[in-house]
């Protein structure tokens, strides 16, 4: 007893533990629970990265129109095959100058079922990993720039601006790939100005940032509310109004070749500067005496969340909530590192917004918006993690 | 010579001079307090040998480099800063911390590396702190984050350690604990600029001090004769009595008491 005592006091970082004598049979250290030390076994962290496997299959097979698990995976497998020896065969032909047929996998499935996998809900699927990981990579990164934890995606304006950009594209044309790329290029003007005018303040400091957003973010709402007004009450203003509350029910797949490229590119840059933005989030000055050039590094940042929440916000219109919530996720289960919670988030936002999106189109024969599902499911479960001690902020 | 500040004058708007035609020089292991009323500009003039903020006019110059020609990585591999006292929004474990301080000694897509670790174990290690690893500063007293604060101003591996208020909110015991390793990091040859409000406390640690008033030193030189009842008079204004007491084995200072003649043991 004493022993153990007088090695408590030496290292001090032991915690205090009666020491007992144990039959042999017993192992070395058994007053941990046997599932304790199991679950310690199973990394939480790894284990969260086999989610969206999981969960991408199953939306793949999971729908109004329910499909065999085993013929779905034969279907994605060898169709995918097929279409890859397909273009390796066109890509022969035009290299060679003749013909040239490579072999392809008997297709043993119909041409519905064919649809639905490849023209129907890969897209879909593709797509909500895509913007509910990119969203929550977005939030995460500026909760900690901010540095708070109550910051989402669309503090500096991104989406108001998106918002009104899509409203005018759809009184405009109403050409999805016109309604598009306005709401993107309104979404990346709308955080221009944002730092434009905290530029004028001399200095890029967060709080003026936030204040600049907020006047951004108001003068598009007022905007967008001017864009209803006008808008036909039977024909754009319903069009206006379901863009706003968010959907994927019409994504394809050449919408998704134009988002990734963006979404998947501002994604890396965070995750390369996942280490430094931990240093933005214990304040700039630190930051600044640490060694760190904080205002190229809130620039990258800014740029680079803004670029993948415009993107994702341009195919889905606006989807509240998971920039928010995932992060808080995150953190409680990994800690505030955000050399773990940047990969964290995008996974677990990835597999968030996957779950919902299979909701929003089985639920109910028709579709239910995405923005009411986020916030219907991310406000009580929100309000649940609240009320736990483990929230990773103070 | 590791410091070598000439004549530094900043101002933020080009009017009114925060200060002015400031000198100072430390050696190798040399602690310099540097004293002064509130507002009176000493957290800018440590902001300019930061180059956090540029001279108006002058130079700082650390290891024989001028501070306005480095980039800001190179400067924080030579100078640590301990903030005053720090709150964070979120929970980092003390080891998230001063893994921090390896920042200018990691590339920009970087992360921690073995060896970064075994720095930042070093850090902890001398001054004591090593049972702190895992715990989250949000849960730390003030003695205990401020002493995370100086262990990842070591991992940076800094020859010039700058404090600023490093025992403000801290008790009188978590103080002394402060103020000597303050005195052990000095030994091992790290030049020292500590800001302070207790004029005491130069008598405990430094080898020298220096008093600024309205932007410019008004005294400079070994403590002895820099904190003496005449520049406190002027630093502060009020009248403090500066004593070697046989006790403590020291000098000490002591505000001559200003609501009267009250607190002599009668009720």
């Amino acid at each position: 007893m004493t022993f153990g005592k007088e090695t408590t006091a030496e290292t001090g970082q032991e915690p205090e533990r009666n020491v007992t004598i144990n039959p042999p049979w017993v192992p070395y250290r058994s007053d941990t629970p046997v599932y304790e030390t199991v679950l310690r076994h199973i990394p939480v962290e790894r284990a969260i990265y086999l989610l969206p496997v999981a969960l991408f299959f199953f939306s793949l097979f999971f729908g109004r129109y329910m499909m065999d698990p085993v013929q779905t995976l034969r279907i994605l497998v060898i169709g995918s095959a097929n279409a890859l020896l397909d273009w390796g065969s066109s890509l022969l032909s035009a290299l060679s100058g003749h013909q040239v047929l490579l072999p392809s996998f008997e297709q043993t499935w119909g041409a519905s079922e064919q649809t639905v996998v490849f023209r129907i809900r890969l897209p879909r699927v593709i797509a909500a990993m895509l913007v509910g990981g990119g969203l929550a990579i977005a939030g995460a990164s500026f909760q900690g720039l901010f540095r708070n934890p109550l910051v989402s995606p669309d503090i500096l304006g991104v989406s108001a601006g998106a918002g009104f950009g899509a409203a005018l594209g759809i009184l405009i044309s109403g050409d999805p790939g016109i309604i598009q790329v306005s709401a993107f290029i309104f979404g990346i003007v709308a955080v221009a100005v944002t730092y434009g005018i905290g530029r004028v303040y001399h200095n890029s400091s967060t709080l003026v940032l936030v204040l600049a957003g907020i006047i951004v973010g108001s003068l598009f709402s007022a905007l967008l509310s001017l864009a209803k007004y006008a808008a036909d009450p039977y024909d754009t203003l319903p069009a206006i109004v379901f863009w706003l509350m968010g959907s994927l029910s019409a994504v394809s797949n050449a919408e998704i070749i134009a988002v990734a490229p963006p979404i998947l590119l501002g994604s890396l840059c965070l995750f390369l500067i996942r280490w430094r933005i931990n240093l933005l989030a214990v304040g700039e000055e630190e930051a600044q005496a640490l060694g760190l050039d904080t205002k190229r590094m809130t620039v990258v940042l800014i740029v680079a969340s803004t670029v993948i929440t415009a993107s994702a916000v341009c195919i889905s219109g606006i989807v509240g909530w998971v920039g928010l919530v995932v992060p808080h996720i995150g953190r409680m289960l990994v800690g505030p590192d955000f050399r773990r919670l940047i990969p964290v988030s995008a996974i677990l936002g990835a597999s968030f917004l996957l779950v919902v999106d299979d909701i929003a189109r089985t639920l109910t024969a028709a579709e239910i918006p995405l923005g009411i599902l986020t916030a219907l499911v991310g406000a009580p479960f929100f309000a649940y993690l609240l009320t736990q001690k483990k929230v990773g902020w103070t | 010579m590791i410091l070598n500040v000439k004549c530094a004058s900043f101002s933020y708007d080009g009017i009114t001079k925060q200060f002015e035609d400031v000198s100072l020089s430390l050696r190798r292991g040399e602690v310099l307090s540097l004293l002064g009323r509130n507002g009176t500009g000493k957290s800018t003039l440590i902001k300019c040998i930061l180059n956090i903020l540029t001279l108006q006019k002058g130079e700082v110059e650390i290891n024989g480099r001028r501070v306005s020609s480095m980039r800001p990585d190179e400067v924080a591999r030579e100078v640590g800063y301990v903030p005053q006292g720090h709150r964070s929004v979120f929970p980092f474990s003390a080891l998230d911390f001063v893994l921090m301080g390896r920042a200018p000694h990691i590339s920009t897509f970087s992360v921690p590396k073995e060896e970064d670790y075994e720095k930042a174990d070093e850090a902890f290690a001398r001054i004591g702190i090593s049972h702190l690893r895992e715990k989250p500063i949000s849960e730390m007293s003030g003695g205990e984050a401020q002493m995370v604060m100086i262990a990842r101003a070591l991992a940076q591996e800094p020859s010039l350690l700058i404090l600023d208020e490093p025992t403000s909110h801290l008790d009188i015991g978590n103080q002394m604990k402060v103020i000597a390793t303050i005195d052990r990091l000095a030994a091992d040859g790290i030049a020292i600029l500590m800001c302070t409000h207790f004029p005491d406390h130069a008598f405990l640690v430094s080898h020298s001090a220096a008093i600024l008033q309205d932007g410019r030193l008004i005294a400079k030189g070994p403590a002895e004769d820099v904190i003496t009842k005449e520049n406190l008079r002027e630093a502060y204004g009020v009248d403090i009595c500066v004593h070697y007491i046989e006790e403590a084995g020291r000098t000490v200072c002591i505000p001559i008491n200003p609501c009267g003649c009250r607190g002599k043991g009668e009720a």
